[in-house]
């Protein structure tokens, strides 16, 4: 078989000058852990997402990958203004909404929708099909009447019998229950979908089918996509560019191929080292280099750069500087002291992005005297 | 087999339920070898699971019908008395489960868990239990152990809870150890750590490993040979090369094409097996993966057996009606191909 090259994402026509859909500035959301009787006092925080600088072209996938507990979801559930976040900014189109009330929410709301990851527990069991996704549009002004021909044709768009309106969520497998979430998320033409992990909990055959169901609706609804994944295998197959989350940090912000074909953070490098190759052969030639130890634990994360203590690069540097978010050549940015796959030249060049963290040191790869 | 350890033939586990009867699991036959790993392969509902429970007797209930034979070492598990099942479970055949969250009791402290096992089968006084215990524990990578044994289950992370497990279930040196799911819940570095340390146990114990699983990033990472399920059949079974570079089964084809991978440029599009799996209640006649093939014929509609069509792989079989030369040119016009390397093992 000819392997195409790998597809350019078609970028048809974006203006470039436009505003992003999403902009997330220094955004931290740290939750509180109280104790005592009567009067409780906060005796720690879990610093969820600590200090997050990206933004959301209007059309663009935006990958956000990390493992358990790295505040990925949080953070994507503080830019659909589900939590509250504690410090930053948060823009959508262009509109200030960091602490945007419930009124001021309302309008945005029918913008920015969420498929999630459970099609189980995301799908209430006594509603009909046709109730759960005719709720958004009744919600937002449908009548009755207009809102079931709405659905049917929903229904059709993401591969469902339309006939299928009045059958209960447990009549179907998980594949389709997660295409009436997506149906769902659609009714009120959204422009901005974040899926949190929307085909970990399905069959590998399965999966596939939902995600070409998420391209083509991509295409044809100019969908923006915020895509959270645990993993890189599958958010590949949808992102335009990628960002990888480890503690409450960003560590890398890439154009989608280039994280596989060159990552430059040791951790991006180890999650896909991690990733388990379906070939026995290329497996047994593979250089197995597994990260020892777990993540820390957030109430009281590491000094310096946050992957220092499972880092087989870490330094005397990494200890005691956070590294800031460094600009490679394509708007690929990485958050180390001794990056991997990059040449002297493109050190040389690398500049600090002003998305670095505010605690991040202003240290650059090369400059510091104990270069690995 | 005649060194077989387990051996497995025409198993038929059926449930009855408010839908009709379920079959299951529906004639699975094999052996599994002193020291081999054995990838079980298939998605939900493909039997896989409830075929490696029903060897350890979990699946037993009034709504449960079991047909078919399970040797081990000589003895007949499936129609086994509780007692005889008890004495087998956990001293000979252990299992580890996928979620390591629910699968300890919350309770009771984890180095108690496993003495209490191993004071069950081998009646070890206290002391001399919970130094075994401790070992287990730093066998399977667990830091600070001696410190750690008297701690509850929740104050471990996921990871560090399979690892527990997997003390658990090596706790008596069994012979065979059944593994469902062992990482699907688990981070990938952290089920990178995990599937290291497996292998490096099975070179250490000898132990034969039955590994259910639907990821065959994993299954290529770790198994000897690979049974790949659908609807409850075996529809093919081979060694790990069999069945990644000569896979006959279209099914198979489709599992295998439709994994992505990170090593390989991005396919413009992801390869999809069309359609559902069948309701187990009310499966196709035939082939049960006759509505989702893309290559079926009239032949399709008997049940093909499961046999080797491969000259000079006995061992390599499927239930497929394609001849080996219809299988070799419909296969290579599939899309999506995961490192098949059709034309260095097609047949001379």
């Amino acid at each position: 078989m000819s392997v195409e090259a790998t597809e350019p994402r078609a970028d048809d026509g974006a203006p470039g000058d436009a505003a992003p859909l999403v902009e997330v500035e220094h955004l931290k959301v740290f939750f509180g852990i109280k104790q005592g009787i009567l009067v409780e006092r906060e005796v720690a925080r879990v610093h969820a997402v600590n200090d997050v600088t990206f933004s959301v072209d209007e059309g663009e996938t935006l990958g956000l990958v990390g493992e358990s507990g790295c505040g990925k979801t949080t953070l994507s559930r503080a830019i659909m203004r589900l939590i509250d976040s504690t410090e930053g900014s948060l823009r959508f189109r262009g509109e200030d909404v960091t602490k945007a009330g419930r009124r001021q929410m309302q309008p945005l709301r029918r913008e920015m929708q969420m498929v999630f990851q459970d099609p189980f527990a995301s799908l209430n069991p006594r509603k009909r099909v046709g109730q759960i996704i005719g709720m958004p549009l009744r919600l937002h002004g449908s009548d009755r009447q207009g809102v079931e021909p709405q659905v049917r044709e929903l229904l059709d768009k993401v591969g469902l019998h339309p006939e299928h309106v009045n059958r209960y969520p447990h009549e179907f497998s998980g594949g389709q229950r997660q295409r009436i979430g997506v149906a769902r998320a659609l009714a009120l033409e959204p422009r901005l979908i974040v899926l949190d992990e929307p085909v970990s909990a399905l069959d590998v055959s399965v999966q596939a089918q939902i995600i070409n169901l998420l391209d083509d609706l991509q295409d044809q609804f100019k969908l923006t996509y915020l895509f959270v994944a645990h993993d890189l295998s599958v958010v590949r197959h949808v992102s335009d560019r990628i960002a990888v989350m480890y503690l409450g940090k960003l560590m890398e912000v890439s154009p989608a191929e280039e994280l596989y074909t060159k990552p430059i953070h040791p951790y991006t490098s180890a999650l896909l080292a991690a990733i388990p190759i379906p070939d026995p052969r290329e497996n047994r030639r593979r250089e197995r280099l597994v990260v020892s130890g777990e993540p820390p634990n957030p109430i009281n994360p590491p000094s310096g750069c946050v992957f220092h203590p499972r880092c087989p690069r870490a330094t005397q540097v990494c200890r005691e500087e956070e590294p800031p978010l460094v600009r490679y050549p394509n708007g690929h940015l990485a958050a180390c002291h001794h990056p991997l796959n990059v040449s002297d030249a493109e050190i040389r060049d690398a500049a600090r992005d002003p998305s670095s963290p505010v605690s991040a040191g202003d240290s650059l790869p090369g400059t510091t005297a104990d270069a690995a | 087999m005649a060194d077989a350890l387990l051996s497995v033939e025409d198993l038929r586990v059926s449930f009855a339920t408010e839908e009709g009867v379920v079959e299951a699991v529906d004639g699975v036959s094999f052996d599994l070898a002193a020291g081999e790993v054995l990838a079980v392969v298939g998605e939900s509902g493909s039997g896989k699971s409830v075929t490696a429970m029903t060897l350890m007797g979990l699946t037993r209930s009034p709504n449960a019908r079991f047909e078919g034979t399970a040797q081990y070492k000589g003895t007949e598990l499936i129609g086994a008395s509780e007692d005889e099942l008890r004495r087998v479970r956990g001293a000979e055949i252990a299992m580890i489960f996928q979620d390591p969250m629910t699968s300890l009791n919350p309770v009771q402290r984890i180095g108690k868990q496993i003495v209490e096992q191993i004071q069950e089968h081998e009646g070890l006084p206290d002391q001399q239990a919970r130094e075994r215990t401790v070992e287990l524990l730093e066998r399977v990578g667990i830091p600070r152990a001696r410190e750690r044994v008297d701690n509850y289950p929740h104050e471990f992370s996921g990871g560090m809870r399979q690892r527990v497990m997997i003390a658990l279930a090596l706790s008596c040196n069994p012979s065979v150890l059944i593994a469902d799911e062992p990482t699907t819940a688990l981070d990938v570095t952290i089920q990178a750590q995990i599937l290291q340390r497996m292998r490096d146990l099975r070179e250490e114990t000898g132990a034969a490993v039955i590994l259910v699983t639907h990821d065959l990033g994993v299954v290529a990472d770790i198994a000897d040979r690979i049974a790949v399920m659908y609807a409850g059949r075996i529809v093919e079974e081979g060694t790990l090369d069999q069945i990644f570079y000569d896979p006959q089964h279209p099914y198979t084809w489709g599992l295998l094409g439709s994994i992505t991978r990170v090593d390989k440029p991005r396919p413009a599009r992801l390869p999809a097996i069309a359609g559902l799996p069948p309701s187990l209640a009310n499966r196709p006649q035939g082939c049960h993966f006759r509505p989702r093939c893309p290559h079926e014929f009239s032949e399709c509609s008997k049940v093909p057996p499961l046999e080797a069509h491969v000259q000079g792989n006995p061992e390599h079989r499927d239930r497929c009606w394609l001849s080996v030369d219809e299988k070799l040119a419909k296969r290579e016009v599939l899309p999506g191909e995961i490192g098949l390397a059709s034309k260095e093992h097609a047949p001379a």
